[in-house]
């Protein structure tokens, strides 16, 4: 379709409607449609710098978010925001309302803010979000910050996407074997004690103080941590810092570029194993051997791996 | 995946009465529809402006303090200024009737008053929205 043509040309000229359009055809991806805008935007991207914003429900990521935009605005940086919520694995309908707590930047000409369904992806982010941070790198945006949902333990979706990885903890979330366990703990490249005027706040602190000390990797980078109460926007200047920080120690230490490298790999991880289930596997159920297969596992008759195994021989012949 | 309806709640002006647009937001995302809610005390450039941002196939205002005459035609308006006037714009809450024709003269395309089914909202979402 030329549409999509001529709605990347607006979106490399600054036009904001241009870029609402583009991410919605990518969310929907349809006839392919994702595969042709990216193809015409790559050449335009690498230039933002992106943050992620993760935690649990309620622990602030919103509220900071918006916090952090108004920072980044009066240092005269441009920001896209991209706010991931839950879709409904029933119905498919999502209530998107991380924008409640960012009406101050909305009316900003230099901020753009994008909700974002997660339309049946896990691990905190929708599959289109990559594609839709490379629309706004491309807009033009130095800074991009994505919220993921509301994540519980084990959603680092966001490893991948951000350069710059913020966890946020509120007091009171459990005690301190909760900091030692595996997960979203383990990917923050800065940890932010949120609520910071409620009762154990020290605590949660020294939690997470003694979680690093007990890291067997002794990284030239230490996590810093972050006391903010977000709705005053008290801490926000100081974090805005600790990401410069990081952003500069990646930046020396030729670790951006693994960032990048890492990152581009897991976007092209994801295309190819989408598109190999969506075309071998969506053929494959087509065919009789497969249903063949099925039915003697339902008789008994043979094992799954085996049936897999089956399988697997049948594709390798097709190609 | 499929096309999925995108609708833009808001409460425009200085009512705080939002226990019925949080009704009808909970019904059309039950009925499948991505719904941005953003909230109380918005300005017609807010809305506008989330509006553009979020590429919403339609929108729902929710309006009870009687200034809908005033607010209807700004976002009506602005909308037309950004070359967005294909956004549907409905709205809801105390509109008293004569009002409605006036409201339904400017662009907006439908008021849905108190005790309005659920169901009724969501089909003429559903069948107004172009695709």
């Amino acid at each position: 379709m030329s549409d999509s043509a001529e709605l990347v040309k607006r979106l490399l000229k600054g036009d904001r409607r241009a870029a609402a359009k583009l991410i919605t055809l990518v969310e929907n991806d349809n006839n392919g449609q994702s595969a042709k805008i990216m193809h015409l935007l790559h050449p335009h991207t690498k230039k933002a710098y992106i943050v992620g914003v993760t935690g649990a429900p309620g622990s602030g990521k919103s509220t900071l978010t918006d916090r952090l935009t108004h920072e980044l605005r009066t240092k005269e940086k441009t920001v896209g925001v991209i706010a991931v919520d839950p879709t409904s694995p029933f119905t498919g309908g999502a209530l998107l309302g991380d924008r409640i707590r960012m009406k101050e930047s909305c009316t900003d000409k230099g901020v753009f803010i994008r909700s974002m369904g997660t339309r049946g992806s896990l691990g905190g982010l929708s599959r289109a979000t990559n594609n839709a941070i490379r629309i706004l790198d491309a807009f033009g945006k130095d800074f991009i910050l994505v919220e993921t949902v509301g994540a519980g333990q084990s959603e680092v979706d966001i490893v991948n996407s951000a350069y710059t990885s913020i966890v946020i903890l509120v007091p009171g979330m459990g005690d301190d074997i909760q900091a030692i366990k595996a997960g979203i703990l383990e990917i923050g490249d800065i940890f932010v004690v949120n609520k910071a005027d409620r009762d154990g706040a020290d605590r949660t602190v020294m939690e997470l103080e003694m979680m690093l000390e007990l890291n067997p990797k002794k990284n030239v980078w230490r996590p810093p941590i972050i006391k903010t109460i977000a709705s005053r926007g008290e801490g926000v200047e100081e974090l805005l810092s600790c990401i410069e920080k990081h952003r500069s120690y990646l930046e020396s230490n030729n670790l951006l570029e693994k960032r990048q490298d890492c990152r581009n790999e897991s976007e092209l991880m994801d295309v190819l194993s989408y598109r190999i289930n969506k075309y071998l596997l969506d053929d494959l159920k087509q065919s009789g051997s497969y249903t063949d297969l099925l039915k003697k596992i339902c008789e008994q008759k043979i094992d799954i791996y085996t049936a897999a195994d089956e399988i697997l021989k049948i594709l390798w012949k097709k190609s | 995946m499929d096309k999925k309806i995108r609708i833009l709640m808001a409460k425009p002006g200085l009512d705080g009465h939002d226990r019925g647009i949080k009704v009808v937001a909970r019904a059309l995302r039950d009925a499948g529809m991505e719904v941005v809610y953003t909230g109380l005390h918005q300005t017609p450039e807010q809305i506008v402006e989330a509006a553009i941002q979020e590429d919403v196939d339609a929108m729902g205002l929710s309006i009870l303090s009687g200034a809908h005459m005033a607010l209807f035609p700004k976002i009506i308006d602005l909308l037309k200024s950004n070359n967005a006037e294909d956004i549907l714009v409905t709205g809801g809450g105390i509109i008293p009737k004569e009002d409605i024709e006036e409201l339904k003269k400017m662009g907006v395309s439908a008021i849905f008053g108190p005790g309005t089914p659920t169901t009724e909202i969501i089909k003429y979402i559903e069948e107004n929205v172009k695709n």
